[in-house]
């Protein structure tokens, strides 16, 4: 960020902003000629579309917050407000709310990428890690998010998982009521979660600065999964890369405005749209779609864990679905130091390439299985996963490291961009 | 990879539909004139589906969240709703001297609750409470279907159901026991307009209702929804021309 080899601008006005503060040598340095690969494909473009719903969050949420009210007795009643009475408050809430779903589609989207191309690895291994802290922050902020509305989901959701937090041994029960600020959820629940559904986005900024300064050091990973040689192998940023995610950002923005529009409820639950109601369960309380995978995972430990044949139980079911759900988590965050094999890009590693795309259709089938009440085959298939899940980490990275066969790789990118490959 | 994904959406919808259990029956599929990306509320069945709504819902039904003022919305005029809302009395106050009193109500007060609290409403229905109808159709999954399915489902109970007094059995129902008695029969409320008066015309009527009760903004987001994607459409197809021009003579 130093000055020392600006260039002066002809425009005396930004002259003399950039002489004092060189915000535009900024720019143009990390988004204006930008070396960035040639040969991107179009799940390049989901960095760039979470980035624009993240502030679209950011500004419909600010605008909710001023018409909402963080009230138990309130709460409901105010959101309905927005909804008929105040001046296009239908629109900024539907917005919000489907665009929390679309944030998770461009951030899985835009996860699955960086795995199946291997861009977690050296020297991207902390750029990775900050991208998985913004997910987790994510989870947290969308969780508190969908309990302000008071509806019967927010409650039972906010009920079960607070919960989780019981099956922490001896002081499980004191921090729940310490999460709750009382013995069940209730108002002071209610006036905490929207602070921290206030604060969270701005963290989540901040991380995200973090998480494009560190790809703005090791440059851009790319389909080959190929180091850049030169500047044959690359373009500048501008304008080849800020065109495709134009049209990258406003096709994604197509399906949003079709779901804001015309199924704005689709993704949701209509059991939301009853008031919170403690004396009422409701007959199957599911998160949303975002979550089940992980809340599959969490049901799928349905046995204690202790030495077999006794009545020694060392981790009881409760705690080992939820070990197991965080530890999923935790191995995204491991996943950079777990895979050492040397190339990259699932193009060129046969077997890590049938592995991740089993694992996205592994991702789908937790999600079913999360959606359904945890009896029968939906059990036996949730384990299945976790199994899958937790294998993939832990078994077949680590046995890939020695083992996986690699096809040859293309000498550089430009080479294999004129080869057609 | 792109047949690929294909398969995984394939596979994924599958599951999620033919395992899609319930015990009571799929409600049936009305073509309602307000589906669809163009579709409008039809002003003569929601002004007659508020009629079926005041003669007869709203003997055990709230409507919390309606203002008489947004009755406009269905065609009426405004001195029309003042009469509407001058039909109920209303307790308002305290005044100056720390008295409530009753007066008519105004088009600015919410439609009146037909019971003055929860326990009077339960009281009153053997101890099931009526649920609001603001929200109704948006509360339950597939509402409007569902609606309509309760009001027209209402059956003779089989002979191994039990049923115990007070409750009715009705086909669309979860668990097929519903506490409402079967609130509508052929010809008790009389349409000045000459449409049937039958259960499935009032059933149709009074659903569109309560779907515009939960949705007022429906016409005014769908048609709005119209111009922001061709706006999108065509903002992105210009964009991609652009983006094309731009790479042209690049290889990549």
């Amino acid at each position: 960020m130093g000055s020392a080899d600006r260039k002066p601008f002809d425009n005396p006005a930004i002259e003399w902003v950039d002489s004092r503060l060189p915000i535009f040598t900024m720019i143009n340095k990390e988004y204006g000629v930008f070396p960035t690969p040639r040969n991107f494909n179009y799940f390049w473009n989901f960095g760039a579309i979470a980035m624009v719903i993240l502030v679209l969050m950011l500004l419909t949420g600010i605008t909710l917050a001023m018409n909402y009210v963080p009230h138990a007795d309130y709460a409901f009643n105010s959101v309905e407000r927005i909804m008929r009475d105040v001046n296009f408050g239908w629109l900024i809430r539907y917005m919000h709310m489907n665009g929390a779903h679309f944030f998770f589609v461009a951030v899985y989207i835009h996860i699955f990428r960086g795995m199946y191309y291997g861009s977690y690895k050296s020297p991207r291994e902390l750029l990775w890690i900050l991208g998985v802290v913004i997910l987790l922050l994510m989870m947290a902020t969308a969780f508190m998010g969908y309990v302000l509305p008071w509806g019967q989901m927010s409650f039972w959701g906010a009920t079960v998982i607070t919960n989780l937090f019981s099956a922490i041994p001896l002081v499980g029960d004191s921090i729940v009521t310490w999460l709750w600020g009382g013995f069940s959820v209730d108002n002071p629940t209610l006036n905490r979660f929207f602070a921290l559904h206030f604060l969270l986005p701005f963290v989540i900024f901040a991380v995200v600065v973090l998480h494009v300064w560190a790809l703005h050091v090791t440059g851009s990973n790319n389909p080959l999964g190929i180091d850049t040689k030169g500047p044959q192998d690359t373009l500048p940023f501008h304008p080849y890369y800020t065109m495709k995610d134009t049209f990258g950002i406003l096709a994604f923005l197509i399906v949003y405005a079709a779901f804001v529009f015309f199924m704005p409820n689709a993704l949701g639950h209509a059991d939301n749209y009853i008031p919170a109601d403690p004396l009422v369960t409701p007959a199957h309380i599911v998160p949303e779609w975002y979550f089940l995978p992980f809340y599959a995972i969490l049901r799928a430990i349905t046995f204690d864990i202790g030495i077999p044949f006794t009545d020694i139980v060392f981790i009881e079911a409760k705690l080992g679905g939820v070990i197991a759900m965080f530890g999923s988590i935790a191995l995204l965050f491991a996943l950079p130091f777990l895979d050492k094999h040397p190339v990259r890009s699932a193009r060129f590693r046969p077997w890590f390439r049938i592995a991740m795309l089993l694992m996205v259709v592994n991702f789908f089938l937790l999600m079913v299985c999360g959606a359904k009440p945890a009896e029968g085959v939906w059990v036996i298939l949730s384990q299945i996963g976790t199994l899958y899940y937790y294998a993939f980490f832990l078994v077949l990275i680590p046995f890939f490291n020695k083992k996986e066969p690699v096809k040859e790789l293309p000498p550089s990118i430009h080479e294999a961009v004129l080869k057609g490959a | 990879m792109r047949f690929f994904i294909l398969i995984v959406l394939v596979v994924f919808l599958g599951m999620n539909y033919a395992f899609a259990a319930g015990d009571a029956e799929k409600p049936p599929q009305m073509d309602w004139s307000f589906s669809g990306p163009f579709g409008t509320y039809d002003r003569g069945a929601l002004q007659r589906g508020f009629q079926v709504y005041k003669q007869v819902c709203s003997a055990c039904h709230g409507m919390d969240l309606k203002s008489y003022r947004n009755l406009t919305d269905l065609g009426f005029s405004e001195d029309e709703v003042k009469a509407i809302a001058a039909e109920y009395t209303v307790i308002d106050g305290p005044n100056d001297e720390g008295e409530m009193f009753e007066r008519p109500a105004r088009p600015s007060d919410r439609f009146k609750n037909p019971y003055p609290n929860e326990e009077a409403a339960k009281y009153a229905n053997n101890g099931a409470l009526p649920p609001d109808m603001s929200l109704i159709t948006k509360a339950r999954k597939d509402g409007a279907n569902y609606t309509y399915g309760i009001l027209v489902g209402y059956e003779e109970a089989p002979a191994e159901k039990e049923l115990m007094a007070g409750q009715y059995y009705n086909k669309y129902m979860a668990g097929n026991v519903i506490a409402m008695a079967p609130p509508l029969s052929d010809g008790i409320i009389g349409y000045e307009d000459g449409t049937d008066e039958t259960v499935e015309q009032y059933a149709k009527d009074v659903t569109q209702f309560l779907v515009w009760a939960a949705e007022p903004e429906l016409e005014e987001r769908k048609q709005m929804g119209i111009k922001v994607i061709l706006f999108l459409l065509v903002f992105s197809g210009i964009m991609y021309a652009v983006k094309k021009k731009i790479w042209a003579d690049v290889k990549h």
